[in-house]
């Protein structure tokens, strides 16, 4: 009432961006670079935040050229670390605008959107004898948090990169080996060629005896969950992906968003996502990949296809649909 | 309000030429569009809110006349800030490309008793789409002015002054009963309709929390400056209204400005419908902190041509749009604010008269479209 048609939080954004009760936003205090591309972003998050598990991902909504974009993250910081912060470790990939913009850009008090930590790549609460970490470039980042975060008796990875130096966190991994908390074998893929997941007899012989986190390119997961199915020991693999997976295509049409009141034309291969950010509509987004559900939107009219499956959902009362991996299957109309 | 069509010298195909060269200003624009300028806009509202903040905060005091005085001139430029620099052009969908929740057209809300909801309604798609076309534009006298010849006369209208000086006074409040077509949506029939009794209760609703904010809550908290208070915050909204209306009056009723027949733009191409822009609409010319204190509406051609271009561009886009005008030889209507507020007022007081001789329309223009 007093500061109607604003609320009282609108002023204390002002002065208190952090505060408890305000939306949540975190504040990089550092950018700390781990490779030539890759670097690790300290973040003090307000005081909404409600702490992580080791393997979990955050969404961070960053102003890149004024435009505001959402994406996730690996937090790479251990659950115990004392002083509040935590930190995220970021590769930068070609024409991603985030990763360029946090790897080489990003100033400490900058201002950034932060969501709760969510995802269920992470350890179990009874301690597994034996571990392996299957990693590949940047998908050592939510498993360089389980590392950090808890100790095993028996600890092996085995981790690509295209050479040495592209090794995120390669100094620390080292000083655990030297402290004998870590077996590594680190594959150079420039070098030695992909790893051949065959190969994984020779290089951890009892893999099938160690519960088993797996992050990285598709290639990798894709032939990993087929050589443990191979093996009946599925259940002891756990796997994080970082892009949706397989890409069906349909025909495309008249999208209409109409509670902005625009329509516009889209392909069958396009996500919806996309479109509405093109058109200039407000769209809620994550982790643009089918998994965070943070992008879900009323679907009022019409069908749309998943990206993922080809699966077509068709318009319902109460239908929401995931925009980030959905195209459109004719004419539809999605409510924002 | 000549008789003689001022474009009738361009072909059709250097109408269309024209709209191309419009398209690659705005491109430009957009291509450049960044970080400075959102950076811009949320230094604006953040001073915005400051201001208002210590404003009302010396207006506590408001029974000291310094105070008084301080803090009504805040809250006056503060709510002035709000509904033209901030407000209309947020409202306009000029900052949605940032894609901030907090700073986009279908969230925002201003101080004004009209919801923005309605107000995009009448202004976006209706004034911005029929600009200047009489009996599709509303904003063309507000439907209870005649401001141009070729407006039927009516006894009603020797009134126009003084209508036009109550409605800028209690501006925010004609603009909401604008917004709800009251003229129209009084009839008996009409009054019904579930959809108008809908919006009127939205209406309702705003102006019993402005209310309730400006006249009740302020004061009170002011205790022994409760009347000063009360008169403070009633100035700011009168300083508001008068200046947000002599600012919109200079936009589209000065003299030299065209208004259009109905049929005149029926097949409307792009190239038509920006020329109608540039020929409807006029411009005030003046320091920075006047165009900053109209909200950038002093530059109203270039609002008009791109209403969705961030207000803080305009300044420049004005430039290469001026070229334009001269390269196709028209006339750009612009003067200095109390030259244009006179001629506006001055053409309110002449059309509250009936027309000597009555004008038949805008022959020419309407051959050359037809032509087109």
């Amino acid at each position: 009432m007093v500061t109607t048609p604003l609320l009282p939080s609108d002023y204390l954004d002002l002065v208190s961006p952090l505060r408890a009760g305000a939306d949540l936003r975190g504040r990089i205090e550092a950018v700390h670079p781990e490779t030539d591309d890759a670097a690790t972003v300290v973040i003090r998050p307000g005081r909404g935040w409600r702490g992580h598990t080791a393997g979990q991902y955050v969404r961070i909504g960053v102003d890149v050229d004024g435009v505001r974009l959402w994406r996730a993250y690996s937090v790479t910081s251990p659950t115990s670390r004392r002083d509040g912060r935590v930190t995220i470790t970021v590769k930068a990939i070609p024409d991603g605008k985030v990763s360029n913009h946090l790897v080489r850009r990003a100033k400490p008090g900058t201002l950034i959107q932060l969501d709760q930590p969510t995802g269920d790549f992470v350890l179990p609460q009874a301690k597994p004898a034996k571990v392996l970490y299957l990693t590949a470039g940047s998908g050592i980042t939510p498993v360089m948090g389980m590392l950090r975060d808890t100790e095993f008796d028996d600890v092996v990875m085995v981790h690509s990169a295209p050479q040495p130096q592209d090794v995120i966190f390669r100094k620390e991994l080292h000083s655990l080996v030297a402290d004998k908390k870590l077996r590594l074998t680190e594959v150079h893929t420039d070098t030695d060629g992909m790893l051949d997941i065959a190969r994984l007899d020779e290089l951890v012989p009892d893999w099938a005896q160690r519960e088993t986190w797996a992050c990285g390119p598709a290639g990798l997961l894709d032939a990993a969950e087929d050589h443990w199915t191979a093996h009946g020991v599925r259940a002891r693999l756990h796997t994080e992906r970082f892009r949706p997976g397989i890409v069906v295509a349909g025909e495309g049409g008249e999208v209409t968003f109409s509670t902005t009141g625009k329509t516009v034309a889209a392909d069958g291969a396009t996500p919806l996502l996309d479109i509405g950010e093109e058109a200039g509509v407000l769209m809620p987004s994550g982790c643009r990949m089918g998994i965070c559900f943070g992008c879900v939107t009323p679907l009022k009219a019409g069908a749309v296809r998943d990206l993922r499956t080809g699966e077509i959902t068709e318009a319902e009362p109460g239908v929401l649909i995931q925009t980030c991996v959905s195209a459109a299957a004719g004419p539809c109309d999605i409510e924002r | 309000m000549t008789a003689i069509d001022p474009t009738a010298h361009l072909t059709a195909e250097q109408i269309e030429e024209l709209g191309r060269e419009l398209d690659a200003i705005r491109d430009e624009v957009i291509a450049d569009r960044g970080e400075k300028d959102a950076a811009y806009i949320r230094r604006v509202i953040s001073a915005q809110r400051k201001l208002e903040l210590v404003s009302r905060g010396v207006l506590l005091f408001s029974i000291f006349p310094p105070a008084w005085l301080i803090g009504t001139a805040g809250l006056s430029v503060a709510k002035i800030m709000d509904n033209m620099e901030i407000g209309h052009n947020i409202l306009h969908g000029q900052w949605d490309w940032m894609r901030d929740p907090k700073i986009h057209s279908t969230t925002w809300e201003w101080d004004h008793v009209s919801p923005s909801d309605q107000w995009k309604h009448s202004h976006n798609e209706l004034h911005h789409t029929y600009t200047n076309v009489i009996g599709k534009d509303n904003d063309l006298g507000y439907g209870i002015m005649r401001v141009d010849e070729d407006q039927k006369w009516h006894p009603f209208h020797l009134g126009q002054p003084l209508w036009n000086f109550l409605n800028a006074c209690f501006f925010e409040y004609g603009i909401a009963a604008y917004d709800l077509e009251l003229g129209k949506n009084l009839h008996k029939r009409r009054r019904k309709n579930p959809e108008f009794r809908a919006r009127a209760r939205a209406v309702g609703r705003k102006i019993r929390k402005q209310v309730l904010k400006d006249y009740v809550i302020h004061p009170l908290l002011s205790g022994p400056s409760f009347l000063t208070t009360l008169a403070a915050t009633f100035t700011a909204n009168l300083v508001r209204n008068l200046w947000t209306h002599s600012v919109i009056m200079c936009g589209h009723f000065p003299e030299g400005v065209q208004v259009f027949e109905r049929r005149s733009i029926r097949g409307e191409t792009r190239g038509q419908w920006y020329l109608r822009q540039m020929m409807g609409s006029a411009n005030i010319s003046g320091s920075k902190a006047m165009h900053f204190m109209t909200g950038n509406l002093s530059h109203q051609i270039e609002h008009h041509l791109f209403p969705d271009l961030p207000s803080n561009r305009y300044a420049e886009v004005a430039v290469k749009v001026r070229a334009l005008f001269e390269k196709y030889e028209l006339e750009y209507v612009t003067g200095p604010l109390p030259k244009q507020v006179f001629s506006a007022w001055h053409k309110v007081f002449r059309l509250s008269l009936p027309n000597k001789r009555p004008k038949t329309g805008t022959p020419d223009r309407e051959q050359n479209l037809i032509a087109a």
